[in-house]
């Protein structure tokens, strides 16, 4: 059980409490400090920075697609295929702002087959259950869910995933779980354009091969046969 | 204050495939037509271009050629006693919201529904009984025959590039078609599409049961082809991404690449899109309709535009919509039993079994629109025997595939996990070792499912939404389990490594996930204006020159998709139109 350790929140928020102390000199920076710098200029070209997420978010979606999708000799994790830059992404855009969801009340919880009544457009969704996950993280292990053990992320998961935890006075954790799952998977097998599967790494998991224009001929050439893996995104044939 | 145009012959409202072919054919017989559309145009060439068509997240998950629920929905429930919600967002169908509406995105499944379907109550009252059909169970004929319907299903099948197998060419059956269809006059204008191994090894199975398989009709152009009216189609290119898109390839049968052309090249024809018609206006007496009111959505000018025939050819719901916003015909009363208008909305049913063969390779994502074998065995198959099994209507069962991509469709045996390391692992392995059997079964008309004006929700334009009614009674559920119980005798004879089973379904219809768009009902055609809305010819019963085309005259839902019908209807339409009302405008039949 050990902790996940010093996350790239620390040091974002490290480097905004330190600023007007490196203003004065650069020269006096202690060894970890300029190894940390290092590191964040390593993380911001895998991370073109967030639009939507703060950083208490933007440090749970990170934790929250490294444990869903981790590495191995499969695909790369979840942030270095750019799952939490898609989701971003997806919050800061029409979709998270409620394009296309009829909002007016009035608002009933309803029946689970009348679908999605929450006064809350997917971006709003997800801050507060952001925020209601961490709470109950909190109160559970005294800790934010980036900061669990991938012990304690699974146990949280499952949770949410089961119904087992409820969040007080938020929106159902339920629907929240089905939004994050889904974005998720929308971030891993969506074309790149949309800013996730990075290197077609998704599509490259499962052979999928993209965007690619015909099969006419490939449907009796490879009838049962494996077909390349060699995925095609919408920017490689633009 | 709505700026009044100037009076022409025929208004059509919604332009997809029955406004398209009634815009045709009218303007075609002199008539000035204009149609207004709710919807943007787009333009296949470069709308739907490779690559940028090939984008899951923005066709499928996002809805861009769908309806905007912003904008309208509806509210739903599953029976009287509820509180109806709003459909927040799309969901268990799909309406389409561009020119060529929902035959844009769709599949090109095309069926021929039979007498089956047009005689429904006489046929199983006089096998079974009166007592056979339950007394809440709707289910009334339609006033039309097959043998009346057959010259304009073979129109529509020609102009929509089907590709088929005849089953039954004037009562001679053909071998590999199917074998239960009604006599037809000829083959299908094109040969079927190449088989996939899913659709193949699935015909293989469901021979050695004793079932009849045959390729899926469908409007994929299984080679180039040009139609009767001249319009081009490229072959399909087995693309993996038809259900939900536009058609690159000019290979699938829509109107915005067939009759919609023709008629806005024709000078009787004037389209005008961004166009929400949001009242179909009537005469002082309440006899005629003069017209429709609209707005441009674009900035807000609202129009009269007088008219002397108004024709509603918008999607299924949205037709009954507008009949009921605009107060034609009695509103459904399901206590009383009284009223015409929202009653018989019905929907479809189905069953699912996913089959896992380790080492073989399916390569999901190379099938046209209609990549299936089907079998009828239980269904357009009058000697399959109801009587003992206690149900009315039947199910068709197929195997193979039509668009599953990734965001949506990655299969792994039950008790897989859904996230880390063995959920990747799972998924890499079985996603093209998986094919799926699926049963689409009939909904029978019932007293309570049906469409009524929203009391308390609204939509952009200050009108009540309307409000869905709807559930699985008795007889659908025990069709399920028989539907279910056939794809897992077919499923385990094929002896897959893992097999999901098919399980009836039991709980209540949801609004999520995706199950169908084939919502019918609303303005039912019929015998006579006591039950029915319109007359055979899609007539109103109480406003002659007030024709309603779609899905929604459809008294109950079969197995098949609806397509056949509603395209062979919109043709039959137009000419009692052009035959028969223009010269003599009144009721074509006697009330």
């Amino acid at each position: 059980m050990k902790d996940q350790g010093f996350g790239r929140r620390d040091f974002l928020k490290g480097a905004v409490a330190g600023g007007a102390a490196a203003a004065t000199t650069t020269v006096g920076l202690p060894q970890d400090a300029q190894a940390q710098q290092g590191a964040a200029a390593q993380a911001a070209a895998a991370n073109p920075g967030y639009a939507f997420l703060n950083l208490d978010e933007a440090a749970f979606v990170e934790a929250l697609v490294d444990h869903m999708v981790p590495a191995d000799e499969l695909s790369p994790k979840g942030t270095d295929i750019g799952i939490n830059i898609y989701i971003d992404r997806a919050l800061a855009g029409a979709w998270g702002k409620g394009e296309r969801l009829y909002m007016q009340g009035p608002w009933k919880p309803g029946a689970p087959s009348q679908g999605y009544q929450l006064p809350l457009t997917p971006a709003q969704l997800y801050r507060a259950g952001i925020a209601a996950t961490n709470a109950h993280c909190g109160k559970t292990y005294g800790k934010p869910f980036d900061r669990l053990t991938v012990e304690q992320r699974e146990e949280v998961l499952v949770g949410l995933s089961t119904g087992k935890v409820a969040f007080e006075g938020g929106p159902p954790a339920r629907v929240f779980w089905t939004t994050v799952y889904q974005t998720v998977m929308e971030g891993m097998f969506s074309d790149p354009i949309h800013g996730g599967n990075r290197d077609k790494a998704g599509w490259k998991l499962i052979g999928f091969p993209g965007a690619i224009a015909v099969h006419r001929e490939n449907v009796e050439k490879y009838r049962d046969k494996k077909f390349p893996n060699d995925p095609v995104s919408i920017a490689d044939m633009s | 204050m709505a700026t009044k145009l100037k009076e022409v012959d025929a208004v059509i409202v919604g332009l997809g495939w029955t406004g398209g072919i009634l815009g045709k054919e009218l303007a075609e017989a002199g008539l000035k037509v204009v149609a207004l559309e709710r919807g943007a145009m787009r333009d296949p060439a470069k709308d739907f271009a490779v690559p940028n068509i090939r984008d899951e997240l923005r066709y499928v998950v996002r809805h861009d050629l769908m309806q905007n629920t912003a904008r309208d929905t509806l509210t739903i429930r599953n029976n009287p006693s509820q509180e109806a919600l709003p459909m927040r967002r799309l969901g268990s169908f799909l309406p389409g919201e561009v020119v060529g509406g929902s035959a844009v995105h769709w599949s090109g499944h095309t069926w021929r529904w039979t007498d089956m379907e047009f005689k429904v109550r006489s046929m199983y009252e006089e096998r079974f009984g009166k007592n056979f059909i339950p007394a809440d169970m709707t289910i009334q004929d339609w006033g039309i025959t097959y043998a009346e319907l057959e010259p304009y299903y073979d129109k529509f099948e020609y102009t929509a590039a089907i590709s088929g197998k005849a089953g039954n060419i004037k009562g001679q059956i053909q071998p590999g078609g199917n074998p239960f269809e009604a006599p037809r006059a000829r083959d299908y204008p094109l040969p079927p599409l190449t088989p996939i191994l899913a659709s193949e090894m699935f015909t293989a199975a469901a021979k050695n049961n004793g079932y009849h398989p045959f390729p899926r009709p469908s409007a994929n152009a299984s080679r180039a082809y040009t139609n009767p009216d001249g319009s081009k189609f490229g072959a399909c290119q087995y693309c993996g991404h038809c259900q939900r898109f536009g058609c690159e390839a000019n290979a699938k049968g829509s109107p915005q690449i067939t009759v919609i052309p023709i008629a806005m090249r024709n000078p009787n024809f004037e389209l005008r899109t961004n166009s929400w018609v949001t009242k179909v206006l009537k005469d002082s007496d309440g006899k005629r309709v003069t017209g429709v009111t609209y707005t441009n959505v674009l900035n807000g000018e609202e129009f009269e535009q007088p008219a002397g025939m108004v024709l509603l050819c918008a999607y299924a719901i949205n037709n009954v919509h507008l009949m009921l916003l605009s107060g034609i015909g009695a509103p459904y009363d399901p206590v009383a039993q009284t009223g015409v208008i929202g009653k018989n909305y019905c929907y479809q049913t189905g069953a699912g079994a996913t089959l896992f063969f380790e080492g073989r390779h399916f390569n999901p994502f190379m099938n046209a629109g209609g990549s299936n074998a089907s079998i009828d065995d239980f269904n357009t198959n009058w000697d399959f025997d109801r009587g003992k099994l206690g149900f009315v209507g039947g199910y068709t069962v197929a195997g193979g595939f039509n668009t599953v991509l990734p965001i949506g469709y990655r299969p792994v045996p039950r008790g897989t996990p859904q996230w880390g390391k063995a959920w990747k692992a799972a998924t890499a392995k079985w996603y093209q070792t998986a094919m799926n059997i699926g049963a689409s079964g009939s909904v029978m008309a019932n007293r309570y499912n049906y469409y009524d004006l929203d009391p308390t929700y609204r939509n952009a334009f200050g009108l009540p939404l309307m409000r869905m009614t709807f559930d699985y009674k008795a007889n659908e559920h025990k069709m399920g389990e028989h539907a279910a119980q056939t794809i897992n005798t077919i499923a385990k004879s094929m002896n897959p490594t893992h097999l999901t089973e098919a399980t009836a379904r039991t709980q209540p219809w949801t609004v999520v996930p995706y199950q169908s768009t084939h919502n019918t009902g609303g303005t039912i055609m019929g015998t006579n204006p006591r039950d029915s809305a319109l007359n055979k010819y899609l007539q109103s019963w109480d406003c002659h020159n007030l024709f309603v085309v779609g899905a929604n005259v459809f008294p109950h839902n079969a197995s098949y998709n609806p397509t056949g019908p509603v395209g062979a209807l919109a043709y039959w339409t137009a000419d009692a139109i052009k035959n028969h009302y223009v010269k003599n405008p009144g009721p074509l039949v006697p009330a």
